[in-house]
């Protein structure tokens, strides 16, 4: 499976009015495939967040077109492209992104249990194992640190062994330990057949890529390739 | 739908607070609507079951009673009234062109003495010529009413065949009437022979009540049926100038003056009722906004995992009904427990004819509140379900962060 953007961009009004807009993403092509992992990296503000909402099916580009294989993201109507996003996409946004009302193991079962999809608390906590905090599956997200936090977002994103994965800043608040753990684990699933999309900050993150890109006011160019 | 229902209850659960502020809410505006809808019917299940004892087109009544509004008294509130006139005047009544039947009634309360066992208004009617007591007693009891019987309102609470005396006459419990959320329920009813002897036994204990009047002579009122192709107006303008020391009254009059009062109270509830209502939504709805500000961020981790907007929606929706039904049956069950042990407070206080309607019908008030109460609910949060479903998830997620 392969995620595209062909020329996609997306403009934004500032408040004081219609005509004063910017881009935050202009005219950005970008090719995931199975069993690569690509990342972006470049300074904050530089767009690469929307590239990826745009990516996730989130958010409308103001021009151009993403392709899921064949399939336009944005020509179908909400409910089926949220329901393909969760049997396709996992997106770890950026942020503190725990349902406070839900313990980490539940948050983790949260995409299973939108669609009504069985999964085993087993196959739940192994991944939690993978990401570190499987001795904190009854805790209430409130109670965990960022580090855990973004982890838990990670586990959250795989649980449906999506082909896309989207991580935005995944390693975020971790330290350097879990941070090679986390690259580590991305590598790996884009290693047995995920298309990974990278975005972050951290240098060592390239060793990882297969391909690598920087964003810049909204420009997406190819960076040296590893 | 199951993850809606699952998501809200735990939200629920994990926001007590929140919660319990939220179901209060919809406890008050159920206890309202319930509360306020229950009086209203009852007023005017009062209102009809007045028109229907009273029964006659027009009542007279000796004219100092008239003037002090005895009659109403007894009729609305049971209170004791003693004013009586000699029956010729009924005769002559009977003798006036359109009057198809005039039938006496005559009114007597027990004193606070040795001689009577409880304070009760007595009414006298003849069995012969009554139409106005005999149908409502034949609703609850098919027998006769022989001398010395008697048949209790329904707040009167005496066992059958239990006697009590009455200027030391004894007498029987033969029936009890049904309610009827008017004085009536307070009062005993016996055949006219029955009530002159008694008034006799009083008299002949020392009571003076008859004046000038003759025991076996004296009658309190005459109800008057008039005959069809008559005016009922007329026939009271007939009484009024040929009979002397009467006051005729239509009884539409004497129910016009009740329905206005009953009419204002009604206004006053309902228009309380419909303002609790918009304001409770009012103010549910502010909550939703408020609330909804605060979940942005849950939303928008809701859509990043693949939920819909519509599924959004219904979540919010399905959080809220639950909020509702649970504050509904709250103060619909507070209502209850307010407006029906209370019942004669409220009819005391309201000073007006006040009866709980059937079974059936306050089973539909209930759920009526219920269901407007439920509506609220989900009206207030739609507003806020529609505006939260269609942030931007990314944005908010990065404000958030």
């Amino acid at each position: 499976m392969e995620l595209r953007a062909e020329n996609v961009s997306r403009r934004f009004f500032r408040n004081s009015g219609q005509a004063n807009y910017f881009y935050a993403v202009k005219d950005a092509a970008l090719l995931l495939t199975s069993g690569s992992l690509t990342e972006i990296t470049g300074r904050s503000g530089s767009g690469k967040s929307t590239l990826l909402n745009i990516l996730a099916g989130l958010l409308e580009p103001t021009e151009g077109r993403v392709f899921l294989d064949r399939v336009d993201l944005y020509s179908m109507a909400d409910g089926p492209r949220s329901e393909l996003r969760s049997r396709c996409i996992g997106v770890v946004p950026q942020g503190q992104t725990g349902l406070h009302s839900l313990t980490v193991l539940e948050n983790v079962k949260l995409p299973c249990l939108l669609y009504g999809e069985k999964l085993s608390d087993a196959s739940a906590l192994e991944l939690l194992e993978k990401v570190g905090i499987a001795d904190l599956k009854d805790v209430y997200p409130n109670e965990l640190s960022g580090g855990e936090m973004r982890r838990l977002a990670i586990a959250r994103a795989l649980v449906k062994k999506p082909a896309i994965l989207l991580a935005d800043e995944p390693t975020g608040d971790l330290d350097d330990e879990n941070t090679q753990k986390i690259l580590r684990l991305l590598r790996q699933e884009a290693d047995e057949g995920t298309a990974v999309l990278l975005v972050t900050h951290e240098r060592e993150a390239a060793a990882y890529a297969d391909r690598l890109y920087r964003m810049d006011g909204g420009i997406l160019a190819e960076a040296s390739a590893q | 739908m199951r993850f809606a229902s699952t998501l809200a209850l735990k939200n629920i659960k994990r926001k007590p607070g929140r919660s319990v502020i939220m179901i209060l809410l919809a406890a008050f505006l159920a206890f309202s609507i319930f509360a306020g809808s229950l009086v209203v019917l009852s007023l005017r299940n009062g209102l009809a079951s007045y028109e229907a004892r009273l029964g006659a087109d027009v009542v007279v009544v000796p004219y100092e009673a008239q003037t002090k509004g005895a009659l109403e008294s007894i009729l609305l509130q049971g209170i004791p009234g003693y004013f009586y006139m000699d029956e010729s005047a009924m005769e002559k009544i009977r003798g006036m062109e359109g009057v198809e039947i005039a039938t006496p009634q005559f009114y007597l309360a027990s004193a606070k003495a040795g001689c009577c066992s409880v304070a009760l208004q007595l009414i006298g009617f003849d069995p012969e010529t009554d139409f106005t007591i005999q149908p409502w007693i034949q609703e609850s009891y098919s027998g006769t009413v022989g001398y010395g019987d008697v048949i209790v309102g329904n707040h009167v609470s005496l066992p059958l065949n239990h006697s009590l005396t009455f200027y030391n006459q004894e007498l029987r419990v033969v029936a009890q009437l049904d309610e009827t959320g008017t004085g009536l329920d307070n009062a005993v009813y016996a055949s006219m022979d029955t009530v002159r002897d008694v008034i006799k036994n009083a008299e002949s204990l020392g009571f003076r009540y008859l004046g000038k009047v003759s025991a076996d002579k004296a009658i309190s009122s005459v109800m008057v049926k008039v005959a069809d192709g008559y005016s009922t107006e007329a026939v009271m303008n007939d009484i009024n100038v040929h009979v002397r020391k009467v006051e005729a009254t239509q009884s539409k009059s004497m129910i016009s003056s009740i329905a206005a009062g009953l009419s204002n109270v009604s206004r006053i509830i309902t228009l309380l009722t419909v303002m609790i209502w918009i304001l409770a939504i009012v103010i549910l709805a502010v909550v939703f906004v408020l609330i909804a500000n605060e979940r942005k961020k849950e939303f928008a981790i809701l859509r990043i995992v693949g939920a819909s907007r519509q599924m959004l929606s219904r979540m919010l929706l399905t959080e809220s009904a639950l909020i509702s039904a649970v504050g509904s049956v709250l103060g619909v069950g507070l209502a209850a427990l307010v407006a029906f042990p209370f019942t004669d407070l409220i009819r005391t206080r309201l000073n007006l004819p006040y009866l709980l309607p059937d079974a059936g019908t306050v089973a539909a008030l209930v759920l009526g509140a219920l269901l407007a109460s439920v509506l609220a609910g989900s009206l207030s949060s739609a507003v806020s379900a529609r505006k939260l479903s269609r942030n931007d998830a990314g944005l908010v997620l990065r404000e958030g962060a």
